[in-house]
């Protein structure tokens, strides 16, 4: 396309030969800079992959792995965190991307310090959240003793408790993201279609319901299996606050993966995984047809 | 501003009242956080708002490793930066070259590498951590601190070089016409014309890909268990596996190693906003 351009530009024999060099040679370049990323793709992704999937080529892995009741467990817990904290989630951040769209000093302020669960490391943060939840001295259940003299409920003693909270550590770590993201999408669409709205005496839901959804469906929808993906990946919310206990019942197929990994059972390990792979492949190649467009 | 009639008093009303517990929902746990960091050991667990002794010798004990399981902490919080910074430049490496083959130099094939990248991206981290530290075992890599850097350097390119590639896309063809024109040879191009313009994504993105190795814990604790390698974060994971950890302690090392994470996400947060969602909204 360029180099029709520049023999327009210079109609004479000899750039033209001189052209078919040149463009050998940018090819060249542009070979040899694309070599460190597939390097890291063929080490770290491609080799990895292929060797997992030999690693679980064994059909006794997968009777095994069935008759693990914790991993039944795993496969309803994963699924109740990809719908329930997942539609929780997205649905708070398009509520609350239109509350930052909306200009104000103080809402600046709050923006700002809204980022801080995304901008900071996992670890203390959902520490200091599990120690808030400690039966015997943490800072709920001495508020509840204070003020009602009995003692509070040892949270992550209970396992569909404490998959609620590992829900609400996750919703409280990755909302900001998605905010931040929806609140992008907001600010692209034109003021103009607000005004207009405006003039037509459109109410607030109106102006949601026939403005601002319609321009941000695609990037809602986007966002949301992206988040599905992710949140498959999403180690640190079970393992950090309850560590996949009580009694294993609340691991998902993240940290479910790893548990085999640290008793030596790789096999085990792997096939927790590529049993995951019929929801994963979809949902990764629905992503990849949209955004490689 | 505004005059107050009622409808807008209204409406500001109703902005506080979902800004408010905004921000309680945000604090909370930071606050709890800071709070056992500046409390004595017994008075961590008192459940009160504010310590009735405030103090700062939590911070000491940490800083001066007077406690058996800080006895690394200089060293971890040293691998920590080590880490991070060295997954940052050569992340930014990886990405930007190939950003600018796939985009400028329209390098055939690139759409496929593209699309390795984007797969990449897509592939949860716990799902492609336990294939990866087997191969680092494969590798001879693990424990050292190789195995984490390069294991983050390829969870964070793929979207560092989708980010660069849509920034990439949108500077003037017409600006490589002419340096092609003026006899520049592909690297010139890149070095001269390229990278200057880039820079805002450039911030972008290595703060992006420093921040997340800093962050790691996963990876960070699969891939390194010697006392004397492990980062930040795998240590103060250890701290959890006593009956009776120091809370306080742990909570002030934990404030410690969150702050310059938040630090500097606030100090190119223009660029950092800017450039990942830029590269997210675009579809």
């Amino acid at each position: 396309m360029s180099s029709t351009a520049t023999a327009t530009a210079a109609p004479l024999p000899a750039p033209l030969v001189n052209l078919g060099a040149r463009h050998a040679r940018w090819q060249f370049w542009g070979a040899v800079m694309v070599v460190p990323y597939l390097l890291v793709f063929v080490v770290f992704v491609l080799y990895p992959v292929g060797y997992g999937l030999w690693l679980a080529r064994h059909p006794q892995s997968y009777v095994k792995l069935v008759e693990d009741p914790i991993f039944f467990r795993s496969v309803i817990n994963t699924a109740i965190f990809l719908v329930v904290a997942i539609n929780i989630k997205m649905l708070v951040a398009l509520v609350l991307s239109g509350f930052f769209v909306t200009s104000r000093w103080w809402i600046k302020i709050v923006s700002a310090i809204f980022i801080l669960p995304w901008a900071m490391p996992s670890i203390p943060t959902i520490l200091s959240i599990r120690f808030m939840l400690n039966p015997e001295w943490g800072v709920i259940n001495s508020t509840i003793f204070r003020l009602t003299g009995a003692d509070g409920p040892n949270w992550l003693n209970d396992p569909s408790l404490a998959l609620a909270f590992a829900m609400i550590v996750h919703i409280w770590k990755s909302l900001p993201f998605w905010t931040l993201i929806l609140v992008a999408g907001r600010l692209a669409i034109p003021t103009e279609q607000y005004e207009a709205a405006s003039v037509d005496g459109a109410s607030s839901w109106q102006k949601f319901r026939f403005v601002s959804w319609p321009a941000l469906k695609t990037l809602y929808i986007t966002s949301l299996i992206l988040s599905m993906i992710w949140t498959l990946g999403d180690f640190n919310s079970v393992y950090l606050l309850t560590g996949g206990g009580p009694a294993d019942l609340t691991h998902v197929l993240a940290t479910l993966g790893i548990r085999y990994l640290r008793l030596d059972q790789v096999d085990l390990s792997m096939a927790s995984i590529v049993v995951a792979l019929p929801l994963v492949l979809p949902l990764v190649y629905f992503m990849m047809k949209r955004l490689s467009k | 501003m505004k005059s107050w009639t009622p409808k807008a008093i209204a409406t500001e009303a109703k902005l506080l009242l979902i800004g408010i517990p905004v921000l309680l929902w945000t604090l909370i746990p930071v606050y709890h956080m800071v709070l056992f960091a500046i409390s004595s050991k017994d008075s961590a667990t008192s459940g009160h708002l504010w310590p009735k002794n405030p103090t700062l010798d939590n911070f000491r004990i940490v800083f001066q490793q007077k406690h058996f399981y800080l006895d690394h902490f200089w060293l971890q919080l040293w691998n920590s930066l080590l880490i991070a910074l060295s997954v940052g430049a050569l992340t930014l490496f990886v990405a930007t070259t190939a950003a600018f083959a796939i985009s400028r130099l329209r390098v055939r094939g690139g759409r496929t590498v593209m699309n390795l990248a984007l797969f990449t991206y897509f592939i949860p981290a716990a799902f492609l951590a336990v294939p990866m530290y087997k191969t680092m075992g494969n590798y001879g890599l693990l424990n050292s601190q190789w195995a984490l850097i390069l294991a983050m350097v390829t969870i964070a390119s793929p979207y560092c070089i989708w980010v660069l590639k849509q920034a990439s896309d949108k500077l003037p063809y017409e600006l490589d016409e002419a340096a092609r024109m003026d006899g520049a040879s592909p690297l010139q191009l890149f070095r001269l014309v390229y990278l200057p313009l880039m820079v805002p994504s450039l911030v972008a993105v290595g703060t992006y890909s420093l921040l997340l190795a800093w962050n790691e814990y996963l990876y960070a604790f699969l891939l390194l268990s010697n006392d004397r390698s492990v980062t930040l974060a795998v240590a103060l994971g250890n701290f959890l596996s006593a009956d009776d950890s120091p809370w306080e302690l742990l909570m002030a090392t934990g404030l410690i190693y969150a702050l310059p994470p938040a630090a500097i996400y606030y100090a190119f947060k223009r660029y950092m906003v800017g450039g990942l969602t830029a590269g997210a909204v675009k579809s």
